[in-house]
């Protein structure tokens, strides 16, 4: 199988198309054949890096890169970055907005959940700088 | 058990008309935060909750959840419904609190291993 890259543009705040990248990340990785677990993982990452966004970033891109053995998903986007990512790493920790809450976001659960369902995480962001987030997943 | 089946004897009513509901409920799950269903709901579970806004659908379309139940009389939005139907998940309906519906979907045996 040859090597797949695939960019999808994520707007910040955009919570109507929310999760709509992922759906298509999910769809494709099914058609290509993966195993159903691994795409439950993957799903479920580019779901909350793709909320994560939408929720606390700024405009932004997914880009998929598909493999014979492995997928990596490379989140970027220029919103205001984070100033402790071992605390956003913590379970609980949120800054999200009341508004956010409402709906049931902010639970601090988002990063946390990346980092059980991968192989590898990698996030780097500075203050006024935006945010990026690898992933990586063994098949 | 079929979700239609459950439909029936639980009489929920259906927002997204004849959708999915021919779908296989092994399990249930209740929660109201999006990331905690995230991580630990189960691959065809029913999932009880209050959050009737569009994002509920990516949620169950990710997770592979049979269908979802609007609990305490909660009415989906309209992108909810559009969403769902583009997507084929069911959207229910019950008047009942989370808890009272977990608990019969348990007496007629959803999540009983
Ligand atoms: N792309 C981003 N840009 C800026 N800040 C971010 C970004 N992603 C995460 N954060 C920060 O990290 C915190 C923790 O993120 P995490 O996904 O774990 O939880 P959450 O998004 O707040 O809630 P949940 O994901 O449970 O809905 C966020 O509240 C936010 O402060
Ligand atoms: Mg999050």
């Amino acid at each position: 199988m040859p090597n797949l890259t695939k960019r999808y543009p994520i707007k910040a705040r955009d919570y109507l198309k929310a999760g709509e990248v992922s759906i298509q990340i999910q769809g494709l990785l099914k058609i290509i054949g993966f195993a159903p677990d691994f795409i439950r993982r993957v799903s479920l990452c580019a779901y909350e890096a793709e909320m994560n966004v939408v929720m606390h970033g700024g405009d932004g891109e997914l880009t998929l890169e598909v493999d014979t053995d492995r997928v990596d998903l490379d989140v970027r986007d220029a919103g205001p970055g984070i100033e402790d990512i071992g605390l956003a790493l913590q379970e609980g920790y949120s800054t999200a907005s009341e508004e956010a809450r409402e709906m049931g976001f902010g639970a601090g659960m988002g990063l946390p959940n990346i980092q059980k369902n991968s192989d590898s995480l990698d996030i780097i962001s500075e203050k006024g700088k935006g945010t990026e987030v690898k992933i990586g997943f063994i098949a | 058990m079929k979700v239609i089946e459950i439909v029936k004897l639980l009489r929920l009513s259906a927002a997204t008309g004849e959708e999915g509901l021919d779908r296989e409920a092994e399990t249930g799950y209740c929660g109201d935060l999006l990331s905690d269903v995230m991580a630990n709901s189960k691959k065809g579970a029913l999932w009880l909750t209050i959050q009737s806004h569009q994002n509920i659908v990516a949620v169950a379309v990710l997770r592979e959840l049979a269908a979802v139940i609007l609990v305490n009389g909660r009415m989906p939005d309209e992108e909810t419904k559009i969403k769902a139907q583009g997507e084929g998940v069911p959207i229910l309906l019950s008047p009942l609190p989370a808890y009272e519906l977990a608990g019969k979907l348990y007496e007629i045996g959803i999540g009983r291993a």
